[in-house]
């Protein structure tokens, strides 16, 4: 009988005190300010987004539950083809034109050459100013009698007119998007000095030379990176919406329409067009611009998809224990 | 064994053998070839610097040095729009953003780093997850939340739309990049140090305050500089939820250049602003490059 009470006790201090029981709560608790975050911020937003996508919402009145209405009115959307066609090509240009040039950058930084450190600094400082402030520079640099068309003028070539042209407005974006590879530069430039260098030793043993080192013992180490590198590249290009705003609505009150001839009517400019736009079609159709926030979500998460299916093919995995 | 004793010297006479500066043409080009790009890479300031100076005739002006160095276009330019009020607000923003992030973001990390309890891994797969979740989905029914979340009156708003906090709460939720890199920073620290402050009877927040947090400076230091710059340089919050001019941030500022010269912009003021918008960035960069460099390579944030 006593000794029951004595075990009854025990088991009740246990509970009271038992380390890891203790340590279950503190754990939850530490971590409660991301999930409340995930769940008020995230999840919670993610879902009612789904169903806002259903329904005709302008916020200020209640929703209206329309089906599949939106997504069908998508479909026959011109405006919505021209953006994705756009942000497509944006893609599809500027991320093997960032990855091969700041890979070579890198490759030059990793020679050690006297003011790599310098060298390094200065590649980086333009992606301390991601703001409106370098937007608005680069708009005034590449002006059709901007300084870029001069300095091209100097080796007699005639710029175009960039941002006035619809043909050049895209690769205006891309040349300024040259400008902040500095932080891709590092990176790349940090996984280089990780290569073991009896790697490279043990090649030239064999008598490898430079392009032959570069091909099959850089570019394979360097694989995951580059492909880390390639699908947040591409999450973040799919989403380019400061640089279109801005640039977009220039030379006119008409903030955010598109461009010349709607060659800068990105995926998220026009969605933001639908949603928050005074000039741009509509404005505050919160159901139909939920409904392009989907779609742009399986579009990015079809082609990440394919992205990690596509690596067991190209990137190289060195076994955890070497 | 006597391969293991000769590797060390071999190794680090190749390294000194790199690291000595080397002759060679091929070296000579590719570190002329680095000079030149720096140089292009720094054009743009020194042109931003160029224009500020130039008095709004001379906008077409070739010279890089202009004319009549024209010093009141930084007078003038600070002279209409409230930007008293502006730098205030991003000061605030910026401070509250930062001091948020960094005690959300170490607690969730110490959980994640330091502590066992059910359900952790799971959770920090979703952590993981959300890093890849395009901000896009999200935006527009935080829009709609915020537009319904009640604000009592603050900044004289019912809603929270068009107040500070749209901009800075969810800072105190933590973010999934910064609670990674704290994670893996964290779990470095030896586990020993822990035990032993709690065997002392130390409770954990004290553990995360006294030992850990002191040991995570340098991640730390990194996340601090990033959320200023993230938060100082940002358009997209602000132009979302901030509607009255009194409530603007500096990068909503700026754009009140743009149609202020007959409706095109009067690219000199933009300049002139724009520098001065940009000075604390780059002041804090070049103090704290380090962090900033080793931030970047932690967190494999480079691309934008």
């Amino acid at each position: 009988m006593a000794q029951a009470i004595q075990q009854q006790d025990v088991a009740r201090r246990k509970w009271i005190l038992r380390p890891a029981t203790r340590e279950a709560i503190t754990g939850w608790l530490f971590a409660m300010p991301w999930i409340i975050g995930f769940i008020v911020f995230t999840l919670g937003p993610m879902i009612f987004s789904l169903y806002t996508s259903f329904t005709r919402y302008n916020i200020t009145t209640a929703p209206v539950w329309i089906g599949m209405e939106n997504y069908q009115a998508l479909f026959d959307d011109p405006r919505f083809y021209i953006s994705l066609r756009n942000t497509f090509w944006l893609v599809a240009v500027k991320i093997p034109v960032v990855v091969i040039a700041s890979i070579c950058i890198a490759l030059l930084l990793n020679l050690d050459l006297p003011g790599a450190r310098a060298f390094r600094a200065i590649f980086y400082l333009p992606n301390v100013l991601a703001g409106v402030a370098a937007i608005f520079l680069w708009r005034w640099i590449l002006a059709p009698d901007g300084l870029f068309n001069r300095a091209l003028a100097v080796f007699g070539i005639s710029g175009p007119a960039w941002f006035y042209d619809p043909l050049w407005t895209k690769p205006g974006i891309v040349v300024m998007g040259m400008w902040w590879i500095g932080g891709n530069i590092l990176i790349y430039l940090a996984s280089l000095k990780g290569i073991p260098a009896q790697l490279y030793e043990a090649a030239a043993i064999d008598g490898a030379t430079g392009w032959t080192k570069t091909r099959y013992i850089t570019l394979p180490m360097l694989s995951p990176t580059i492909f880390f590198q390639v699908v947040t590249g591409i999450i973040g290009a799919f989403q380019i919406f400061t640089t279109a705003y801005i640039i977009a609505g220039q030379g006119s009150e008409d903030v955010g329409k598109g461009g010349p001839s709607q060659s800068l009517l990105f995926y998220v400019l026009y969605l933001y067009n639908r949603a928050f736009g005074k000039s741009g079609p509509g404005g505050f159709q919160m159901g139909y611009a939920s409904a392009m926030a989907w779609i742009l979500f399986l579009i990015i998460l079809a082609i990440t998809l394919l992205q990690l299916w596509l690596a067991r093919r190209w990137v190289y995995y060195e076994s955890e224990g070497q | 064994m006597a391969v293991a004793v000769e590797q060390p010297p071999r190794a680090e006479a190749l390294r000194n053998e790199r690291r000595r500066p080397s002759f060679s043409i091929g070296a000579l080009l590719a570190w002329l070839l680095l000079a030149s790009l720096s140089i292009l890479f720094l054009v743009p300031f020194f042109w931003m610097l160029s224009t500020s100076l130039k008095d709004i005739r001379d906008l077409m002006d070739t010279r890089w040095i202009p004319q009549r160095i024209a010093w009141e276009n930084y007078r003038d330019a600070f002279s209409f729009g409230m930007w008293r009020r502006w730098t205030l607000n991003t000061i605030i923003i910026t401070a509250v953003a930062m001091f948020g992030t960094l005690l959300s973001t170490s607690l969730v990390a110490y959980a994640f780093a330091r502590l066992r309890w059910p359900g952790r891994d799971t959770l920090f797969s979703l952590v993981l997850a959300t890093m890849m979740l395009p901000g896009i989905v999200t935006m527009i029914p935080q829009f709609i939340l915020f537009s319904k979340l009640p604000a009592f009156g603050l900044q004289g708003s019912t809603y929270w739309v068009n107040t500070f906090l749209p901009l800075t709460v969810p800072a105190f939720t933590g973010n999934a990049f910064y609670i990674f890199l704290l994670r893996q920073f964290m779990r470095g620290i030896p586990m020993e140090l822990s035990e032993a402050a709690r065997i002392d009877g130390a409770s954990e927040m004290r553990i995360w305050w006294n030992i850990v947090m002191p040991l995570t400076k340098p991640a730390l230091a990194a996340i601090a500089i990033f959320t200023f710059q993230f938060t100082w340089e940002d358009f997209v919050g602000p132009l979302l939820y901030l509607q009255s001019e009194e409530l603007y941030t500096l990068q909503l500022g700026l754009r009140q250049f743009e149609f202020a010269y007959g409706g095109a912009p009067a690219w000199n003021w933009l300049m002139a602003a724009s520098l001065v918008v940009m000075l604390p960035v780059v002041i804090i960069f070049l103090l704290f490059q380090r962090y900033f460099i080793e931030g970047v390579t932690l967190t494999g944030m480079g691309g934008r």
